[in-house]
């Protein structure tokens, strides 16, 4: 059955179906409904709330509980995210599983509480100190923001690595139809770190203090190797009337959202532009990207931010194709009208520098 | 032949890597002591601080989890909201917890956590290399304080458990030492205490205690001894800060 649902309830209800237990939450705008959500429903399903004095200690709450086993998630927008980055960098040095959902808003420094895509490069270059990745999700409506919230905490726990799920204020805030009969019972993870007490076994411990720069070496290489098989296994993404497309989009979230919207506008003008639209930002779609640079010359990559994402796919691209780039940042969600004016413009000006 | 002194079963054999004349190995022994007396071995977690404190994952053998600086106790938090019936409890330096904790302790403790906070103040930094800590006296020289900690730059001297003890939801608070046998007579009696608190579900508990530094004090142990004794505890009071019966 359908119910009308904001972003950020339905990730909450959809994360109690997806079996977690545990939710550590602190204030912050456009976020709270998540919180308030995982207020009223955690314990009516025999779980945990608590409003931590800060989102540095509701991070710490998710790693207390993810070491005593259970599934654990804390949310917050930027300017509390950042505060997170510490203990994420624990969590992925513990190798313990957690989901972290950000609904950016604008930034830098307090910003402001309107939809953006600014922490793109925080979230995919791992966002706090040292050597790690974290897994990026990244939705596009408030079904398929339900729909991932079970993926999200399927991969931390089959990596034991922290996952985020990247949304924005628009996401998090608006309300759709949702339905959520397809989550599945979870499965079952080895859990054979966890802190439980050392009851007729031997005792554990979690650690990320290396002193033997030999081990320390070893660890990284060996978080190393798992990012890897991430890379290799985990890329989603999604396509729309990419095949016989002369220009490709490139746009995730909600930005991906409007991208549709102008494309089919252009489509209506006879313009072949079509979507690429990458779910997982890392590990990021480089190959697929690469693929249709055999087909398509023109790559318009449209972000609610300066221009993060933009880099990857020149890392995708390695020089193949022509890239050009349209941001709004500051909390400006322009509409399909307006990116279906920029794309057509340019796609007549590169037609027309293309004739001889 | 009757034995009458042995390792804990919840210490490892190892070394204690701390310095001559430091409290950390009386006080690690002391909490694997009441652990085996206590019969909680099987049931004890213990969440490890940044500082000297650190390494006690290398001593204790019960499960154990390292914390960022500062976050024992939301770390303890999430694990025994998640393990109620297990014993969690943090061993923090007066840097970790004073300092740069100051809020997850503080919450933890407000919010009446079925934790105990093993509180070990030494008046300085000792890992990194003595510098001031919120707990360093008036007057006293570290690194960072070359002339003195002078309050109008440097603040006071932070009673952690005078703090605490207005807080409801903390139930057991007391403030021992480790310089002598009698001390350290006390200091396991108040541990014991405190983990009773914290299974019978009473109320956020802990225990501070004053622990010599001699590296960094730049003393003798014996002076480092007498020092706790004849000035430490001016500032720092000894005994039951606060019990709710």
């Amino acid at each position: 059955m359908k119910r009308l649902m904001s972003g950020n309830a339905a990730l909450g209800e959809a994360a109690i179906l997806s079996g977690c237990t545990c939710y550590f939450g602190y204030p912050i705008t456009p976020q709270n409904e998540l919180t308030e959500y995982m207020a009223k429903r955690m314990p009516e399903s025999g779980g945990i709330f608590i409003q931590a004095e800060s989102e540095i200690a509701a991070i710490n709450m998710v790693l207390g509980a993810s070491v005593a086993g259970a599934r654990a998630m804390t949310s917050s927008s930027s300017p509390g995210i950042s505060l997170k980055q510490e203990g994420i960098s624990y969590l992925a040095a513990d190798e313990l599983p957690a989901v972290i959902v950000n609904m950016v808003r604008g930034g830098p420094g307090m910003g402001n509480i309107s939809p953006a895509q600014s922490d793109y490069m925080q979230a995919t270059r791992g966002g706090g100190h040292g050597d790690y990745k974290t897994i990026v999700l990244a939705p596009s409506s408030v079904q398929e923001l339900a729909d991932i919230v079970p993926i999200a905490f399927d991969l931390a726990d089959l990596y034991r690595n922290p996952v985020i799920i990247l949304g924005d204020g628009m996401l998090g805030q608006m309300m759709e139809p949702v339905e959520f009969d397809h989550i599945k019972k979870i499965k079952d993870y080895p859990k054979d770190y966890i802190l439980t007490g050392a009851e007729n076994r031997p005792s554990r411990m979690v650690r990320s203090l290396l002193f033997d720069t030999k081990e320390e070496e070893e660890h990284n290489w060996k978080l190393f190797r798992k990012f890897q098989r991430i890379e290799n296994n985990e890329i989603r993404y999604e396509t729309y009337l990419i095949e016989d497309a002369e220009i490709a989009v490139i746009a995730y979230g909600i930005a991906a959202r409007i991208a549709k919207g102008a494309i089919k506008r252009l489509r209506q003008e006879n313009i072949k532009a079509g979507l690429l639209r990458p779910i997982t930002l890392w590990p990021f779609p480089h190959k697929q990207i690469r693929e249709l640079a055999k087909t398509i010359n023109d790559f318009f990559v449209f972000e609610m931010s300066t221009g993060q994402m933009v880099e990857d796919v020149k890392l995708s691209l390695e020089g193949r194709g022509h890239i050009s780039f349209y941001g709004r940042p500051g909390g400006v969600i322009p509409t399909p009208v307006e990116i279906a004016r920029i794309i057509s413009r340019h796609y007549y000006q590169s037609q027309k520098a293309r004739k001889p | 032949m009757k034995k009458i002194y042995t390792r804990p079963s919840a210490l490892k054999d190892a070394h204690f890597h701390y310095c001559p004349g430091c409290g950390h190995g009386i006080i690690n022994r002391l909490i694997a002591e009441v652990i085996d007396e206590m019969g909680l071995r099987g049931k004890a977690i213990c969440v490890a601080p940044a500082g000297c404190g650190m390494l006690v994952y290398n001593y204790f053998d019960i499960d154990t989890i390292e914390s960022a600086h500062g976050r024992g106790a939301a770390v303890a938090t999430g694990i025994k909201r998640v393990l109620p019936e297990n014993l969690v409890f943090s061993y923090q330096g007066d840097g970790d917890l004073a300092a740069i904790g100051t809020a997850e302790g503080f919450h933890a403790a407000n919010r009446g956590e079925l934790i105990t906070v093993i509180f070990v103040n030494n008046g300085v930094y000792g890992m990194t290399g003595g510098q001031m800590a919120p707990t360093t006296l008036k007057e006293q020289i570290t690194t960072t304080t070359p002339s003195g900690r002078n309050p109008v730059n440097a603040g006071y001297p932070v009673k952690v458990c005078e703090v605490f003890s207005v807080l409801e939801g903390t139930s057991y608070l007391e403030r021992v030492s480790v310089n002598s046998p009698s001390a350290i007579k006390k200091t396991k009696k108040a541990i014991i205490k405190a983990f009773q608190h914290q299974l019978n579900r009473t109320g956020f508990s802990l225990v501070e205690i004053l622990s010599p530094c001699p590296t960094n004090w730049k003393m003798s142990p014996i002076e480092a001894f007498k020092w706790i004794d004849e000035v430490m505890t001016k500032q720092f009071p000894l005994g039951v800060i606060k019990e709710v019966k």
